[in-house]
Order: C-alpha cells, then structure tokens, then sequence
C-alpha cells in the first residue's frame, strides 16, 4: 500500500524534474519571454516573478530550471544576455527579448492553445488495464474520483486563502477541469460498466 | 453499526410502477450516518440519488427496509407524524424549492423557525441572520414568484436550516447558482457543520461533494462506493469497504503541481 502510494506520487512528481527539452522546459519558455518582454531581469528576478503573479498554487520552477531554459532560449536566438558586475557580489547576468524573440512571444500569444486532453492517463488505464487481466474498473473509477475529490479540496481551501486574481483564477480553473474531470468519469461508468 | 448514529437505512428498497411494470429505484441500500457528519452522495442522474433522499426524509415510504432516525424506526411513521419530525429535527432542501408562493420570502423562513418551536423574537433574528448569510437581504419583502431560480434555492436553503435541525438533507443545494451564491451556500453549510448539524446531500458540485468527510457514490440504485474523503489528520485511514479501493493520500504539493500543469 505504502509503495503503491509513493509510485503514485513518483508517477506525479518525475514530469516536473525535467530540463528544457520536455514539455515542462517548454511551458516556461513563453512566460520567461513575457515577462522580459517588460524589461530586462535576471534568473532569480524571473523567479520571484512567476511566484508574484501566479501565486502559492503555481508549481514554481526551480532556479535550475529556469537557468536551463534562459540558456535555451539564448541558444535559439530569442534572448541576449550581458554580465553585469556587482561591488560585493559575484555578477549576474541579465536577459533581454530580442527581435526575434519578440516576434515569438506574439505569435505564442496569437495562436490558439491546445484543447482537449486526448492523452489523458488515467483513461489509458481505465481503457488497457483489462488487457493486463486487471478486471476492477469499478475499483479504478472510484478511486480516480476520491482522488480529483481530494484535488478539489485542497484547491478550494488553497483558494479561499487567496485574493481575487491571476492566482485565485488559476485555482479556480484547476477545480473546473477537475469538475469535468468529475462529471466525464461519470459517463465512463455508465457506459463501461 | 455505529454507535453515535443518528441516521441508518437497512437494506431499503423502492419500486415504482409505472403503467403496470415495476421500476426499481433503489436495490437494497444500507446507509449510516454518524451524529454532526457531513455527506455527500454522487451519481449519474436516474441512479436514485434523489429517491433516496426522499425515502430518508419521509416523503416517501420506502418497499422494503428500514430506516432509523435517532434510535427510533421510522420508516413505517404516518405522512402527518414525519410532518413533525421534519418541523422539529429534519430539514429539508428540494430540488425545485416548494416555496410557499403566497408569503414573502421572509415569512417563508421565519415560518420555519416558528414552527421548529422558536419564539417570535428567535425566529426573527435566525430569518435575519440566514437571509443576510445568503446574501438574501434586499430580497425579504418579496414573493418567491418574483425571485431568480438561484435566488429561491437560497431560500428554500434558509428555510430548512431556520430551526437548527440535526439533520439537513438537501437535493442539489447549488445545483441552480453562480459560483459566489455557491460559495456562500458552502460556507452556510460549513459553518452548519462546524455547529454539529449532520448534513446529507445530493449534489453534481463537485466543490460541495468534496466539503464532505465521506462521498457515497451510487449507480443503478445501489451504492457502489462509500469511503472518506482524506482522514482528518491524527487518524488512520478507516478500512475499506471493497477489497480493492485504497483511502487517497492527503493532496500532496505534487499532486498540486500535477493538476496545475493539466492546465500549462
């Protein structure tokens, strides 16, 4: 049971401890734009940033993280950087947008973003476990629910501590799609079971 | 059983008839409810949520089974004697209102309260404070006729709460708001909660639903899932029911990170 429960929350955590190239590196790349877009910054400025803008719900990079992405973006020609000396302290190097990387971060903006989740696990499991002779649909469905139950009271409590905002609208979009998430498990046990 | 039980439902049924052939709405369900517990109870429409709330508050006599309120059996209990247990220790909350469209909506609740055994004073005050809980204030003076759906949700809601009741059964107590007149309802019920009311509802909101301590799910008339929500901390998670459902850990800052990145 105990190892069961950390897999799970193995399972959660590893996507969040990735670099640039996947799809966590990736998502970080357009805020980090626009954010500099505003005006030139260091690493640990952006940081502080995103933290300030999206608040505590907000899985906040760590500094590594974004290190490796500014790198990145560098690298690809969208921002230029410049060692800044400092009296007391090592230097710092700050980032600036260039024209190019400008020029992304409005066509980021312009685009429409993604839409349904097709790629979603659990309906993978709920789909393919029987082919592993795994039979308990009923088990894996009440289990998902108590779980998104669960998510959703943690992001109600975490948003009645918040002001009205960019961060309490982030939670509160998060307790919507796990309300669909809610009422989509409903139809997958009235139609597979 | 437990102890402290204020509500039990033994193995109850309900068949309707509808134009000679039997309907099955509730398949032999056992239910309990602990003294001040809250929960929710889920499902797909047409799997007897709603029935089951009738039968547990006495609007309707179920086929077989019984119920017991407060160590007493009830099930067999005339339309008149749950016409005074409802007055006194049960409220209820209906799907479409049942409002009395002939008072205002402040003498709908304070009715209530006066009927529940309060004095004048008392039922005036408890009217007041519930209306102006719900956000009902400037609409006191007005018929039921002449406020919006949500609006005579939140009345029907002050009603059955006006005399304090142990129990509080309520069919989809948000199902017609906005989500602030949701959020104050949550936080009404909270508080109703935190007084030691037992609260038993039916709900879609996913929100309500996950307020509760417990969430029984049915489908086809029988439950197919009743388990806490995350233990309170300092206890053990309660064994399960089916061999195969695991209690789900406290929501891990991971699992937060999880649900946020969905979003990304």
């Amino acid at each position: 049971m105990c190892a069961q429960i950390a897999a799970r929350v193995a399972v959660r955590r590893s996507p969040v401890l990735c670099d640039d190239d996947t799809e966590r590196g990736q998502t970080l790349r357009m805020p980090l734009l626009a954010l500099l877009a505003k005006e030139p910054a260091h690493g640990y400025e952006l940081k502080m940033l995103l933290e300030q803008i999206f608040g505590e719900a907000y899985p906040s990079p760590n500094i590594g993280q974004i290190y490796v992405t500014l790198q990145r973006l560098e690298r690809d020609g969208l921002v230029a950087s410049q060692d800044v000396v400092q009296q007391t302290r090592p230097n710092k190097r700050v980032y600036e947008l260039t024209e190019a990387g400008r020029a992304a971060l409005a066509s980021w903006v312009d685009q429409p973003s993604e839409g349904p989740r097709i790629r979603d696990d659990f309906f993978m499991k709920l789909a393919l476990s029987p082919l592993a002779g795994a039979t308990d649909q009923l088990g894996l469905i009440n289990r998902q629910r108590r779980d998104y139950l669960n998510q959703i009271r943690g992001l109600s409590t975490l948003a009645s501590g918040t002001e009205p905002g960019i961060a309490r609208l982030l939670i509160e979009g998060a307790i919507l799609h796990l309300q669909a998430d809610l009422d989509w498990l409903e139809r997958c046990q009235e139609e597979l079971l | 059983m437990i102890a402290a039980g204020l509500l039990q439902a033994r193995n109850i049924t309900k068949t309707f008839q509808a134009d000679g052939t039997r309907v099955p709405a509730i398949r032999g369900v056992d239910l309990a409810l602990g003294r001040g517990e809250f929960v929710a109870i889920m499902g797909p429409s047409g799997s007897g949520k709603s029935t089951l709330l009738h039968l547990l508050g006495g609007l309707e006599r179920p086929t077989s089974g019984e119920i017991w309120l407060d160590g007493r059996r009830v099930d067999g209990l005339s339309q008149a004697k749950w016409a005074v247990l409802r007055r006194r220790h049960v409220g209820f909350v209906f799907q479409f209102f049942n409002l009395l469209s002939n008072m205002t909506v402040a003498d709908n609740v304070e009715l209530a309260a006066l009927m529940g055994g309060a004095t004048r004073r008392q039922a005036a005050q408890r009217r007041d404070e519930l209306l102006g809980d719900l956000g009902l204030r400037g609409r006191a003076d007005a018929a039921p006729a002449r406020l919006s759906g949500g609006e005579q949700q939140r009345v029907a809601l002050a009603r059955a709460m006006a005399n304090r009741p142990s129990l509080l059964l309520a069919d989809e107590p948000t199902g017609n708001l906005d989500s602030s007149a949701s959020r104050a309802v949550l936080r009404l019920l909270g508080r109703a909660h935190a007084d030691g009311q037992a609260i038993l509802l039916v709900t879609h909101d996913a929100r309500v639903a996950s307020a509760a301590e417990r969430v029984i799910c049915l489908s086809d008339g029988m439950v197919v899932d009743d388990a806490p929500l995350y233990p309170p901390a300092g206890t053990r998670p309660a064994p399960d029911r089916s061999a195969s459902a695991g209690a789900a850990p406290p929501l891990s800052s991971a699992a937060l990170t999880r649900v946020l990145r969905l979003q990304g």
